[in-house]
């Protein structure tokens, strides 16, 4: 079982929280936190794995995570989940993000999280593994947001055109986020 | 209003939406949180508007904040109301944002029950449904409560039928949530779910094994039967996930089921070989492991490939290479020494989780010889250690691996108090708590280091300001706690008992916490009687005016503190010491009473002794012993004293040393003491569940402290310490490097001289190092009488997965379905709700049906077999019991059968499951494979065609009898197994059985009597004498002689024994010779005994515990003149060749005047025909058989037969050789059947002029050979037809 998935940056802010089991929101907060220190004090070239986060689990439980540019992917996992495989399905779902997205970085991240949610449900359903196969990930995916493009249809019409102003001034503003650089993952060595 | 609604719509355009949110609150970073309380206003806002495109907007955005910690529960109507939405677009935010805040206590989550049916429900509409229910099942996922699982527990088992993989995955994977909180539906659910093992779509099948195996981990037993179906799944799944999830299953199965681990070895090693995949391989590493730990090739195997694994550049794979080691270590230890420098060379990884997994590893590397070298190792890299949780983790693994087991690697204990010592120089540790246990242990359990340790801790309270000072911020004060007792406890032990008491009366103590500062009262008092005692004696009146102007003066400052036991123990320490002060003023010396005080071993208290006292019968510990008002008296309040002065947080320094915190009852006079400790002494001794320390602490109690007889080094401290007060463990190291033998070690040193004397000979060391342990630990342990140690303890944790810990083997009861909701239907017919589910319910019992009706089937025919042959009835011989009443017993039975098909088909299925397992579990690779693994419908139809529907057609499972080897097995109808609890079902088989018989007691006619039998385990017997199967689907219509393939074992003048070889039809490697043993004799034979030289390739089936000389005991006395059959299971391993088997019977024969014990000795053939199974077979399979080119084995005879036709002798080679006409043209017929091994046999028969030729083909030379010699005989044997 997956207990958790914590995805944060480098400074530990949230981008995408699932657990699995139900913690009340400042427990969620302190969780992260714990977490973001015990990874963050680790070098890229260690071990993926990690015990005694006392927050989160207990002995049966261990933390997979894998560190992409700015941006940790963190699983919280109990000894029934293989911990190579575990590996492999982050590798997966950061891999989906990057063809949903197109070279996914952090700000697809911060600006679509319901969809990143989305994704994420596709792989993984109620703490447990639920397809690993990324073509079908994808299609899943697809057909859903095709779904969603007919129902917005004519009726959204006024809101895209709104959202469409907003969005022309993204470009400038983004000048303005002093945030350090977000190389595309598809460049990055796992 | 249109306008209105419109101009609505059009502001809301203008609202924020999810990305606008994110922005500003980039935009806002000082003052975050009071723009996200600007933001969360009007979120409150939208979500009072009717437009569900708004509701859905705000709640996409309260998703995103509940992410950054703020709570939106109150929002939770909200959330249901977009939840639905008919709008996929709008449900997927609903669900999103309920997935992630809603939980079990969440109140509105019973509205949601009818909106996920109903999403459910309407599945398969189009592909939006699809989605919608997809979306649902997600969410659901998340938030189920136990309500919601009992309520859709029906609904989701529909879905997991759906034509939609997409569902059908979702469906089934949300079932083990299900479980979870529903665990009643597990039973009823649990065919589907294995229905769905081999769904057609990949992702179904890997779901359905996912959620098999997280039910299997907590519960591994119950799934055993499942194996060979995850077997095939194994060879057959190309999905890495999938194989991994089942190789971790049956690393979870293997344990409980030793065969299993062997049919194992093979696919596993062949993966571990062959995989390129490292998440597989080591998941297979993993399995071998757990369940096949005694295959030492294979263990040695994986450890190859962890060695591999760890010196793998790649940190993931060393870390879990290591991980698996610790694994192996458990179980083979010597196969991981081997590997000690890599593990070693862990420990200096950069990588903190590698260094920890090699941590563990170290456990098991350390030996006698290596403990020291090891161990400073450890200290070098505690000192370097920046973190504190890896230099805790040191720590704590330095105390483990010297003191497992029982301190059995540390030869010397000096080093060993060194290094405690030196430990404590730690700074920040959260352990001081257990070196201070461990400085406790070691003290008080080696005698010889005692005055070493003494002197240690002497030191450490010298300079305990040093470690007093940050009381605050560490747990390492504690071990001043331990220093305190010892120097205490053991204070004839000091060097200068008047500087240690000074010591412990330094101001600067009042820093520590309150329990270490009240064990130092406790151990000044015991101090000051030593040094008051020792003064008196040497009569040196100054120092000890000067002692009690210290105590005097400085006591005070523990009067005033603040902790409670402190003060009062300070006080009467005070009033004490003030006390004597004014008894010595008028002369009396009051030191040796006072020492009487402390006098006395102490033994360690188990930690468990207090809660394993027995209560005694009779006593209510609830009853009040004295009425509550009155103070109970002091004597009460030492035995239970246990807590009486502990305080919240203490006890666990205490724990094992109450005994010393009893001793505290202030003020008693010297006289009230020693009356009231006699008296005690009493009580003890006739006190029946207080402990009787034999030997040691007996002669002790009363005050001759033989201090002299324990083996005590002195130590010449002149010699200087590196650190003040600090002894270093590195001399020891040398110390052992240097001396060439343990025993001389002292001599050669110069700052030991001492008169330390070794007990020689009181070590038996027996480890493979020589290196002896200079210290005896003692091990002796106060606990009340008879309890046992072991460390079980009996917590009754309320564990969901103990609930799901059920039989999924038996079939579900008429109770047991999944509640449907039927108290929402009106009683209204068109109501769609009430329909749906009324047909769902039926759709679900149909499937229960289907099984029973098979069931219901056979018992059909059985009872039109019954009412055939009824007219028959009276004249047949009783078959079930030798008494008279046959037909009363027959009517119970019929009755009993009709009244309970039920229950008979509950055992009947039990059986065949467990044989099922059996079966695939014994069974070669081979017939798995072509069986289809363990398929017992396959079995079933086999036997069905080849019986033809003549005979009863059943398929008559065996039960397994006892848990391993002895498992006897049938033919189809030749007889039954039972267990003597499946009574039913016994009656049952014997009553369709007999109606059998009857038929073909017309053809033949012998009679036999039966006596009663009894059924012990292990050995079968059958209700009837029993006909070959080969003789029921014989399409002869000729007249045969009477054939009796029961051969003449032996005879003698008492006894007669016949018997007749079966073949097992489940077993490769099993034959069942059934023996008739007829008494000729008008006395009673008993104690039979059955015994069979066993040869290399066949031996006798003995059960478990039995050697293989053995005699095997024949379960049932032979009255008189009466015979009863035995079966004996005989293992063969080759069988192309006859085997001849030499034996003994030994019986007693019982007469009038006494009884004799006698003997027969027979020879047991076993011809190869008799390994011969009868199988159907087609006559184009029998041609492509022949022209498949396997049969390389060829041979012909010819035997010369007279006028005897060929159908004849068809008749006989089928009845006696198990053979089978395939085809018969005018005069020559083909003939085939299969051996047990699977070899085929195909015989050719042609006649001419009297002379038969055989043609024979097969597989096997000598097998065939073999054959045809038994075709031979049979044919010379056969006679001319009686007509």
């Amino acid at each position: 079982m997956i207990k958790a998935i914590l995805v944060f940056n480098n400074h530990g802010k949230p981008r995408v929280l699932k657990f699995y089991q139900f913690y009340p929101e400042d427990l969620q907060q302190q969780i992260v936190r714990e977490t973001f220190h015990l990874v963050s004090k680790r070098d890229d070239n260690v071990c993926n794995f990690l015990e005694g986060g006392t927050l989160i689990g207990g002995s049966d439980f261990k933390l997979i995570y894998r560190h992409y540019a700015t941006l940790y992917f963190v699983f919280c996992v109990d000894s029934s989940e293989s911990e190579l495989g575990i590996l492999d399905l982050i590798q997966v779902f950061v891999e989906t993000l990057d063809k949903c997205f197109e070279n996914v970085c952090e700000l697809d991240l911060i600006f679509h999280m319901d969809k990143v949610h989305y994704i994420l449900g596709e792989l993984v359903m109620g703490g447990m593994v639920l397809e690993t196969n990324m073509t079908e990930i994808i299609t899943r995916i697809e057909e859903q947001a095709k779904l969603e493009k007919q129902e917005a249809g004519i009726s959204a019409a006024p809101a895209r055109a709104v959202s469409a102003v907003k969005e022309m001034n993204i470009p400038q503003k983004f000048k303005d986020i002093k945030l350090p650089d977000l190389p595309s993952i598809g460049n990055l060595k796992f | 209003m249109a306008l209105k609604k419109v101009k609505g719509t059009l502001e809301r355009v203008l609202d924020k939406n999810l990305q606008d949110l994110v922005r500003g609150i980039r935009n806002h970073k000082e003052n975050e949180s009071k723009y996200i309380a600007e933001c969360i206003d009007e979120i409150k806002q939208e979500l009072k508007q009717d437009n569900l495109a708004i509701k859905a907007n705000a709640v996409n955005k309260l998703a995103y904040l509940q992410m950054l910690g703020y709570d939106i529960s109150w929002a939770a109507f909200n959330i249901i109301e977009v939840m639905s939405s008919t709008k996929f677009t709008f449900k997927r935010v609903g669900y999103l944002a309920a997935s992630q805040c809603f939980h079990d206590g969440t109140d509105v989550l019973m509205l949601t029950t009818n909106m996920i049916r109903k999403e459910f429900v309407n599945s398969d509409m189009s592909s939006v449904n699809t989605y919608d229910a997809g979306v649902a099942l997600s969410g659901l996922s998340c938030f189920i409560t136990s309500d919601l699982a009992r309520d859709l527990a029906n609904d989701i088992m529909t879905l997991m039928t759906s034509s939609k993989p997409y569902l059908r995955k979702k469906a089934v994977l949300i079932m083990y949530k299900v479980f979870l909180q529903f665990p009643e539906a597990l039973r009823p659910a649990f065919p589907r779910l294995k229905e769905k093992l081999e769904d057609p779509d990949p992702g179904v099948q890997s779901a359905a094994v996912n959620v098999i195996c997280e039910l299997a981990r907590k519960n591994p037993k119950n799934y055993l039967s499942l194996a060979p179906l995850f077997f095939k799944l194994m060879t057959t799944s190309t999905n890495n996930w999938v194989l991994i999830k089942i190789i971790k299953l049956f690393g979870a199965l293997t344990p409980l089921e030793p065969r299993l681990g062997k049919k194992l070895i093979e696919p596993l090693t062949n993966l571990i070989h062959s995989t390129s995949a490292m998440s597989l391989l080591y998941e297979c590493i993993n399995t071998v492991i757990a369940g096949i730990p005694n295959h030492s090739a294979s263990i040695q195997l994986c450890v190859q490939k962890l060695r591999i694994l760890i010196e793998d550049s790649d940190q993931n794979l060393k870390y879990l290479g290591l991980l698996a080691m610790s694994r192996i270590l458990a179980t083979h230890p010597k196969s991981v020494q081997g590997h000690k420098d890599l593990i070693l060379q862990c420990l200096d990884d950069k990588d903190e989780s590698i260094r920890l997994r090699a941590l563990d590893l170290l456990y098991g590397m350390v030996t006698k010889k290596n403990l020291m070298e090891i161990v400073k190792k450890l200290m070098v890299h505690m000192d370097k250690a920046e973190g504190s949780h890896y230099r805790d983790e040191l720590l704590s693994k330095i105390v483990q691996i010297c003191s497992q087991s029982n301190y059995q690697f540390v030869t010397n204990f000096e080093w060993y108090v060194s290094i405690l010592v030196e430990l404590t120089r730690m700074e920040s540790t959260r352990h001081g708590g257990l070196i201070a246990a461990q400085m406790l242990d070691v003290a008080i359990r080696v005698q010889a280091i005692r005055h070493f340790a003494v002197s240690q801790m002497a030191i450490l309270l010298e300079n305990s300001h040093l470690l007093a000072n940050n009381s605050q911020r560490n747990g390492i004060c504690e071990v001043l706690y331990a220093a305190a007792w010892i120097c205490g406890e053991f204070s004839e032990h000091l060097k200068n008992p008047q500087q240690t008491l000074e010591a412990m009366l330094r101001p600067k103590l009042t820093s520590l916490p309150g329990h270490i500062q009240s064990i130092y009262v406790q151990n000044l008092l015991k101090l000051y009687c030593k040094v008051l005692r020792r003064l008196e004696d040497e009569k040196d009146e100054d120092s000890l005016a000067q002692v009690h102007t210290t105590l005097q003066e400085k006591l005070p400052i523990f009067v005033q503190s603040g902790d409670l036991e402190v003060q009062e123990r300070a006080c009467s320490m005070l009033a004490l010491v003030k006390y004597v002060i004014k008894i010595r003023e008028k002369g009396v010396s009051v030191g040796d009473e006072l020492a009487q005080l402390y006098a006395g071993e102490l033994n360690p208290v188990a930690a468990k002794a207090q809660r394993k006292v027995p209560v005694p019968e009779g006593l209510d510990l609830d009853a009040w012993i004295n009425q509550p008002e009155s103070d109970s008296s002091e004597e009460e309040g030492e035995i239970m004293g246990v807590g009486f002065f502990s305080t919240v947080g203490s006890e666990e320094h205490r724990s094992s040393y109450q005994v010393e915190s009893m001793r505290n009852t202030p003020e008693p006079t010297p006289e009230e003491m020693d009356k009231r400790r006699e008296a005690r002494r009493v009580e003890q001794e006739h006190n029946p569940h207080y402990l009787k320390d034999e030997g040691r602490g007996k002669k002790s109690r009363k005050g001759n402290n033989d201090v002299s007889g324990i083996p005590v080094a002195a130590i010449d401290l002149s010699v200087p310490l590196h650190v003040p007060g600090l002894s270093s463990s590195d001399k020891y190291m040398q110390l052992d490097d240097t001396k060439p033998e343990g025993r001389s070690r002292k001599e050669g040193k110069g700052h030991k001289k001492g008169k330390k004397k070794r007990r020689k000979g009181k070590h038996s060391e027996s480890e493979e190092d020589d290196v002896e342990q200079l210290h005896a630990v003692s091990t002796v342990y106060d606990a009340p009488e008879g309890v046992d140690n072991s460390d079980k303890e009996d917590d009754d944790n309320k564990d969901p997965y103990k609930m799901l810990d059920m039989n999924l083997d038996a079939p579900l009861r008429d109770d047991e379905a999944l509640p449907v909701r039927t108290h929402r239907i009106v009683l209204d017919d068109g109501h769609p709700e009430g329909a749906k589910a009324a047909t769902e319910d039926k759709h679900k019992k149909k499937h229960k049906k289907d099984k029973d009706k098979k069931e219901k089937k056979k018992s059909k025919k059985e009872k039109k077999k019954r009412s055939k042959s009824e007219s028959h009835e009276e004249n047949g011989p009783s078959l079930l019991l030798a008494t008279g009443g046959e037909e009363g017993e027959e009517a119970a039975a019929v009755n009993n059968m009709e009244e309970m098909p039920e229950e008979n088909q509950v055992h009947e299925n039990n059986t065949e499951k467990g044989d099922d397992l059996d079966f695939w579990l014994s069974g070669n690779d081979a017939a798995v494979q072509k069986q289809g693994a363990g398929d017992v419908s396959a079995n079933g139809s086999a036997n069905v065609e080849e019986n033809g529907g003549a005979a009863a057609a059943r398929t008559v499972p065996t039960v397994k009898v006892s848990a391993a080897e002895v498992v006897l097995t049938t033919d189809e109808e030749d007889h039954m197994h039972m267990d003597a609890e499946e009574k039913p079902k016994k009656k049952k088989d014997k009553k369709s059985k007999k109606e059998k018989e009857k038929k073909e007691k017309k053809k033949k006619k012998s009679k036999e009597k039966r006596s009663e039998y009894i059924e012990p385990e292990g050995i079968t017997t059958p209700s009837k004498e029993n006909l070959p199967p080969s003789q029921v689907p014989t399409p002869m219509e000729v007249k045969l002689p009477p054939m009796s393939s029961y051969r003449l074992l032996a005879e003698n003048s008492s006894v007669k024994l016949t018997y007749e070889v079966r073949i097992n039809h489940q077993r490769s490697n099993q034959i069942v010779v059934s023996i008739v043993f007829a008494n000729l004799t008008s006395h009673t034979l008993k104690d039979l005994e059955f015994n069979v030289l066993d040869t290399l390739n066949t031996k006798l089936v003995r059960g478990m515990g039995h050697s293989n000389s053995d005699a095997v005991k024949v379960p049932f006395t032979l009255p008189a003149g009466t015979q009863n059959e035995g079966q004996f299971a005989f293992g063969v391993e080759e069988i192309t060749a006859p085997q001849k088997l030499r034996g003994t019977l030994t019986y007693i024969l019982k007469s009038a005047d006494g009884s004799s014990h006698e003997k027969v000795d027979f020879k047991i053939n076993l011809p190869c025909s008799s390994y011969l199974l009868t199988l159907p077979c087609k006559s184009e399979d029998f041609a492509d058989l022949l022209g498949s080119g396997d049969l390389t084995a060829k041979s012909s005879i010819n035997v010369a037969v007279e006028a005897v036709p060929l159908s004849h002798i068809l008749a006989r080679l089928s009845f006696f050789l198990h053979l089978r006409v395939v085809e018969q043209v005018g005069d020559s017929a083909s003939l085939f059947s299969r051996s047990i091994q699977d070899h085929p046999v195909c015989l050719l028969l042609k006649m001419s002029n009297g002379e038969l030729t055989v043609d024979g083909k097969s597989t096997d030379n000598s097998f065939l050979s073999n054959i045809l010699e038994d075709v031979r005989i049979v044919c010379s044997e056969t006679t001319a037809p009686v007509s």
